[in-house]
């Protein structure tokens, strides 16, 4: 005798239910926009990467900043490029929060984003970068549309 | 003492602006703006204390609580200051002589363009349906939301905004609900619009309702939507215990309750006052906003037409 209720407790223990949170901090989930190899088969499994830290001083994470998540067993960084947070005027608010993986010198695993970027991430992303460090204005270049 | 010189100052300016508009005398205006005029004309012979009082009875001073929402102040005691609501009137008449902001409503499809130092030309357009107006005075925004490249886009723009170059009312329409949240929280295709889309050539004298019912996607929702009593949603399917707690949260006394209207709105003597402070410039950028509208449906009338021949 199956309660309906029932049944759908047992289907969604198999569910990662933790909710999409609306600032970014640790364990929050994300969503990759990039159509590299890792980040596409974790959204295609349904196990969207977690974030295990963010690189600032407040622990919160805001467009542009860098973090890194945990996918598919393994550690990679990102950059947030979009965020479902309530933003200043004129810049634009997403439906998710997303992020595009890079390795350690600022170059992006994927090819090509295929969600919007926000024009505000230009700027953000040339201030961040640094003569000798790493250059995060290659993410600039694989962006399909700005908004 | 500065204030009230510079008040009558104005008053003195308006004053001469207005002869300057009827000595011109365009004669391209429709009947209901010739009748407008002739109403105004009357009302400034006479004397300050009758004009208020026609003003009130004037019938288009009904709607401008709509059309301008934003020339009321905040109902909330502890947020009014006459003075400052005074001047910022003055400054939103300025903007508004400045760039010409169109009548749009929640619902309605606007296109804005702003200069963004961010973007590549230093020019950028945004193109979506208004689903929020909030805030009162120079504060004022709204909310638009459009899909792009399958994502959901919202972007919130300041009304008297000095970085915006052009708003343009695309698609004149209200919906059935004050606020369009919900379309978060709906497929995708009922807040998709395409960037390129023209002004729609419609002059009506009323603005359309387009009372269309949007189905919502399963839960999880952003906000618990089953307790806000929208009309522009097809039946929400929710379990019986959310049922019951929307049941026991509803509060449909509420719109019996005196006080609270009271205490949430501007009273009306006060609406026609402030209204009519501002009534005559109001009516003037509105005459020459008609002007520009004709010469644009004019010249792209001109213009399809040399296309098909």
């Amino acid at each position: 005798m199956f309660i309906p209720g029932t049944v759908f407790n047992v289907i969604s223990r198999s569910v990662s239910t933790s909710t999409v949170c609306n600032q970014i901090i640790k364990l929050t989930r994300l969503r990759v926009v990039d159509n590299s190899e890792i980040g596409k088969a974790a959204m295609m499994e349904g196990k969207p990467p977690r974030c295990i830290h963010v690189y600032n001083k407040t622990g919160v994470g805001y467009i542009g900043d860098r973090v890194l998540v945990a996918i598919k067993g393994e550690k990679k960084k990102g950059i947030l490029v979009g965020l479902k947070q309530r933003q200043n005027p004129k810049v634009p608010r997403f439906d998710s929060n997303n992020i595009v993986l890079i390795d350690d010198s600022g170059t992006p695993l994927g090819t090509r984003i295929h969600v919007p970027i926000p024009h505000i991430l230009r700027t953000i992303m040339r201030r961040n970068t640094h003569s000798k460090g790493a250059d995060y204005t290659k993410l600039l270049a694989i962006a399909t549309k700005f908004v | 003492m500065t204030m009230v010189s510079r008040l009558w100052c104005r008053k003195a300016r308006q004053n001469l602006a207005f002869a300057k508009v009827l000595g011109k005398e365009p004669k391209t205006f429709s009947t209901l703006v010739q009748l407008k005029t002739d109403e105004a004309t009357d009302n400034n012979n006479d004397s300050q204390a009758q004009t208020n009082d026609e003003l009130i009875k004037s019938p288009s001073l009904g709607n401008y609580r709509l059309v301008y929402p934003e020339f009321l102040p905040d109902p909330n005691p502890l947020y009014r200051n006459s003075i400052r609501e005074k001047l910022e009137r003055m400054d939103m008449l300025n903007r508004r002589s400045v760039l010409s902001i169109p009548e749009f409503y929640v619902g309605s499809i606007l296109a804005v363009t702003y200069s963004d130092p961010h973007a590549v030309g230093k020019i950028n357009k945004f193109v979506g349906i208004c689903i929020l107006r909030e805030g009162c005075g120079l504060r004022s925004s709204f909310l638009l939301r459009n899909v792009v490249n399958g994502e959901g886009v919202e972007v919130r723009y300041d009304l008297y905004d000095p970085a915006i170059q052009n708003i343009d009312c695309l698609r004149l329409e209200k919906r059935l609900d004050d606020e369009l949240l919900y379309l978060r929280d709906a497929p995708l295709e009922y807040s998709t619009f395409p960037f390129d889309m023209e002004i729609e050539a419609k002059i009506s004298e009323s603005v359309p309702v387009n009372d269309i019912k949007i189905p919502l996607n399963p839960l999880p929702w952003s906000q618990r939507w089953e307790r806000l009593n929208l009309k522009g949603v097809k039946e929400i399917v929710v379990n019986e215990r959310r049922q019951k707690k929307a049941a026991a949260l509803a509060k449909p006394w509420e719109k019996y309750d005196l006080m609270k209207t009271y205490r949430e709105t501007i009273p009306e003597e006060e609406q026609n006052e402030i209204f009519s402070d501002v009534y005559t410039k109001l009516n003037e950028l509105e005459i020459q906003k008609n002007i520009l509208k004709r010469k644009y449906m004019l010249q792209r009338q001109n213009s399809s037409k040399t296309r098909t021949s």
